[in-house]
């Protein structure tokens, strides 16, 4: 209990200190799961709402992908996105390896089929008319969209909630693709790991703590927006 | 003639190899209410589905106010002169005036424009109290009142209803359906209507259009579909008539007589002797009398005699089976019900006009 109390401690002097080195790692965390689940957003919404509305052979195939997506290892996600970035790999010619945007591709990539699964499961939920409905209001394909985002906005909040908590707390992919690289690279998970393997365990607890405290505040700001929406 | 509003021809739409819309021809007027009836799955949805332009068909071509509008590249320029709405009000999320507002601010019309017609037409439908209210906390008449404020606001040239009452307990359905009459009336709105109410398909339209099996079977004005059944299918659907067989015995000077089920009767037209027959009665076209009060009939009229075996309530009238050897359907107001003292096992006399009887083309060739 000692431990964990001093890593409590460790922790709140660090941050009242303003320690510059967990600043730093505390900012490019928050900046790279943050960017990360934004633009799994992008891409996860329209998808999940497309797979929703169409019937087309292959569909279902498709919809298994992304719910075995959803418990996708972060490790695997890692690996094959290293295989993609290395020098002698296809995209190895962009030169961003053990760089934030190699976190940042890893981790949208994990928190894409969050998101699509849980749009598409709320699409799914919705009445089959309603697309008519929309068109028959004299809506364009785009303002068909934004009126279904509007309709799935809960379960968008959620889907966010859940791909931010992912991102956030994954190691495996962080450490791969990133390499824990002071300054340019090192988040709080792969700083924790690093910590925890040097002994310093009141350091790696205090990490933790920051980290727990972040990944709770960003949640609990979605829930409160999440929950100020009343479901029809 | 008015010209077409709508026009179809040569229409199919077909899934997965199955036919299950087929209309060759259909026009409907400007300002004229076309009612759509029939059973589940005879394919009014997806007609109204084609009309409304959010359904390719199989084959054929659409016709909007007199162009042709298949597989156009502006469907939803199209689409916003129309208005479609379906038997659930299908609300979306946030307060009655945001709904009713969704269709004008898609078309982004001027807000002072948006502020006036949503008022006109909150008013109308006396939702105006429920403005700022969310959808979520409506009952399902309020809801559907905001779904037609929603698509009236629109000023729509062809409005689309998909059984827009079904889902409404009787008193909400009655008043809706009278007050949906006044606005048409007011607005002169081209108006068409799907529902499997009867009652609904007897007062609402100018025409009525049977749709039995994907296919428009019969389309005529209310009361003469009611009275003149096309076949014996949209005679069964309608449901309250007589269906009866019989068989040609002579005819003379223009009428024939039927032999049926024990009785003769006198209808109206020259047929073959021996010829099989379908005959089809309007329960309002036979007076029922008592045995004792029949000598004031004309020679002409038919008169057979019978036991009531069912008596049902519906409403202010009551509807009378009189077994004659075959069943027939007989619906009386509750007056006359009273004053003839009818029971179960009363003997009674059924008393119909040649000309109320009506021969249904029996177009499968079925004998009766």
């Amino acid at each position: 209990m000692d431990l964990i109390w001093q890593g409590f401690v460790e922790a709140s002097r660090l941050l009242v200190t303003g320690d510059a080195q967990v600043l730093t790692i505390v900012g490019l965390s928050l900046r790279v799961s943050l960017t990360a689940t934004l633009a799994s957003l992008i891409l996860g919404v329209p998808t999940g709402i497309a797979l929703g509305l169409s019937r087309f052979r292959g569909r279902r195939f498709i919809v298994s992908l992304v719910n075995v997506g959803m418990g996708l290892p972060p490790v695997v996600v890692g690996l094959m996105v290293a295989i993609m970035l290395w020098r002698s790999g296809p995209f190895g010619f962009l030169g961003i390896m053990y760089s934030p945007l190699a976190i940042i591709i890893a981790q949208t990539f994990i928190a894409f089929p969050i998101v699509t699964a849980l749009t598409l499961a709320t699409i799914q939920q919705l009445n089959p008319k309603i697309r008519l409905q929309i068109l028959a209001l004299g809506a364009s394909k785009w303002q068909m969209f934004w009126i279904l985002v509007g309709e799935a906005k809960l379960a968008i909040l959620a889907a966010t909630i859940a791909g931010f908590g992912a991102v956030i707390s994954e190691v495996g992919a962080s450490m791969m693709v990133g390499g824990n690289i002071l300054g340019q690279t090192r988040v709080l998970t792969t700083a924790t790991v690093m910590e925890t393997g040097k002994g310093n365990f009141e350091v790696a607890l205090a990490l933790s703590t920051i980290l727990f405290a972040l990944a709770y505040s960003v949640t609990l700001a979605l829930t409160l927006i999440q929950q100020r929406e009343r479901p029809l | 003639m008015k010209p077409a509003a709508m026009r179809l021809e040569d229409i199919e739409v077909r899934h997965a190899d199955k036919t299950i819309l087929r209309v060759p021809h259909l026009s409907v007027e400007k300002g004229e209410v076309l009612t759509l009836i029939g059973p589940n799955g005879a394919g009014k949805s997806t007609l109204l589905q084609v009309l409304g332009l959010l359904q390719t068909p199989s084959r054929g071509n659409v016709y909007f106010g007199g162009e042709r509008v298949t597989g156009s590249s502006d469907l939803v320029a199209l689409r916003r002169r129309l208005a479609l709405i379906f038997q659930e009000p299908l609300l979306f999320r946030g307060t009655v005036l945001e709904n009713v507002t969704l269709g004008l601010r898609l078309r982004k019309v001027p807000q002072n424009e948006i502020r006036e017609r949503a008022e006109l037409w909150l008013a109308k439908l006396n939702i105006a109290h429920l403005a700022k209210r969310s959808v979520a906390k409506l009952s399902v008449g309020e809801a559907q009142r905001v779904n037609l404020a929603r698509s009236m606001v629109l000023n729509p040239e062809v409005f689309l209803l998909d059984e827009p009452f079904a889902s409404l307990d009787p008193p909400a359905h009655d008043s809706m359906v009278e007050e949906l009459q006044n606005i048409l009336g007011e607005t002169k709105t081209t108006v068409i209507f799907a529902t499997h109410n009867r009652t609904e398909a007897q007062s609402f339209g100018d025409r009525l259009a049977v749709m039995i099996d994907g296919q428009i079977v019969q389309i005529a004005p209310p009361g003469r579909v009611f009275s003149h059944p096309a076949n014996r299918d949209v005679a069964n659907f309608l449901g309250l008539g007589t269906i009866a067989g019989g068989r040609v015995l002579n005819s003379t000077n223009g009428t024939s007589n039927v032999a049926i089920a024990g009785h003769q009767i006198t209808v109206d037209g020259k047929y073959r002797p021996g010829e099989e027959l379908l005959l089809y009665i309007s329960p309002e076209d036979i007076t029922v009398l008592l045995p004792e009060s029949s000598s004031n009939l004309t020679a002409e009229t038919n008169v057979i005699g019978g036991t009531v075996s069912t008596v049902t309530p519906i409403e202010t009238q009551f509807k009378i089976i009189v077994d004659c050897g075959f069943a027939v359907t007989v619906v009386l107001s509750k007056r006359s019900f009273l004053d003839l003292s009818l029971a179960k096992g009363k003997k009674v006399l059924l008393a119909l006009e040649p000309g109320a009887v009506h021969i249904i083309p029996n177009r499968h060739g079925q004998k009766s």
